[in-house]
């Protein structure tokens, strides 16, 4: 089974990383962007084909390591 | 009083550190390796800076799960002085000894240079050599320094006192919330703090303002255990 885990910075939090991209996509003309956030994307294979067992174990991997969910939010996707 | 400097794959301020202590005042000190689980021999640990684990995933977010963690908790539990600089800082947060996160600098550069804080508690062991509101020289270097908490958090630190270290004001070089440089934690014996008083032991080094955070918690040690013990 495959999870594919997207990892991003709470909406109430400054991203200086998306705020300097968006002002780079301005200076090259992309006058139609307004806001950029930036985030991680993680791909994980599990050796297990149990649907609910890999939800419960990615989300306990999400809350101790992957995401700091005092500043982050993740979401994933199970797929096989 | 025993000092342990904790050593990651990927930490570079444990040297200075150890000299620090060694320079300041003159205590035994050893270097120990994150795979230790015990430090029951130390009475102070300092986590010191640089890049444990290559920074990957987050700062810190590795290196608190290092065996060592469990055991800088259980010292942290029972009192002992506990100081995370910069990387170190980062750890503590990761860990949950010490409220908050370090983010990216707002202007996103790496920021190396000498930086003006003030003492905004000196009623901690780090700090107790410092006067309240004086203004010391430590210098800083890292690229994720700004510290961020939410309101609540925030309003709870400076209520009991945990902001220990505040940028000069106008001076914030990386955009943390309140111009925080360091907190504690509410007992007061973890301390956390992007600026380096380690490589401020010396007018050699531009500043001697770091040297009176070794000679505090000397002294917070001794008064506990009685001014004869270990000279």
């Amino acid at each position: 089974m495959k999870a594919t885990v997207y990892v991003t910075i709470k909406e109430n939090v400054l991203d200086p990383q998306g705020a300097a991209v968006q002002g780079a996509l301005h200076s090259l003309g992309f006058k139609e962007v307004g806001k950029v956030r930036i985030g991680k994307y993680m791909e994980l294979t599990l050796d297990t084909n149990d649907r609910s067992e890999a939800e419960a174990r990615v989300k306990a991997m999400c809350e101790k390591l992957l995401a700091n969910t005092v500043v982050e939010d993740y979401r994933f996707e199970l797929e096989g | 009083m025993r000092f342990a400097v904790i050593v990651f794959p990927g930490s570079n301020c444990d040297i200075d550190c150890y000299k620090a202590v060694e320079e300041t005042i003159g205590q035994p000190v050893d270097y120990v390796w994150h795979t230790a689980t015990d430090l029951s021999a130390y009475d102070a640990i300092i986590v010191p800076g640089g890049f444990s684990y290559g920074d990957y995933l987050r700062c810190g977010a590795i290196a608190r799960f290092a065996p060592v963690m469990n055991e800088v908790r259980k010292a942290a539990e029972e009192g002992k002085y506990v100081l995370g600089i910069c990387n170190g800082f980062q750890i503590l947060t990761e860990a949950g000894l010490l409220p908050g996160v370090l983010l990216r600098n707002r202007e996103l550069k790496f920021r190396c240079h000498p930086a003006l804080l003030e003492v905004v508690n000196n009623e901690t062991p780090f700090t107790r050599d410092y006067a309240k509101g004086e203004i010391v020289n430590i210098p800083i270097a890292h690229g994720e320094g700004n510290y961020y908490c939410d309101e609540e958090t925030l309003a709870k630190l400076e209520a009991n006192g945990q902001v220990v270290f505040r940028y000069k004001a106008g001076e914030n070089p990386n955009g943390s919330v309140s111009d925080i440089a360091g907190i504690c934690n509410e007992g007061r014996n973890v301390v956390g703090m992007m600026p380096h008083p380690e490589r401020a032991v010396s007018e050699l080094l531009g500043s001697s303002d770091g040297k009176r955070m070794f000679t505090s918690v000397l002294s917070a040690w001794r008064e506990r255990h009685g001014a004869t013990v270990n000279g």
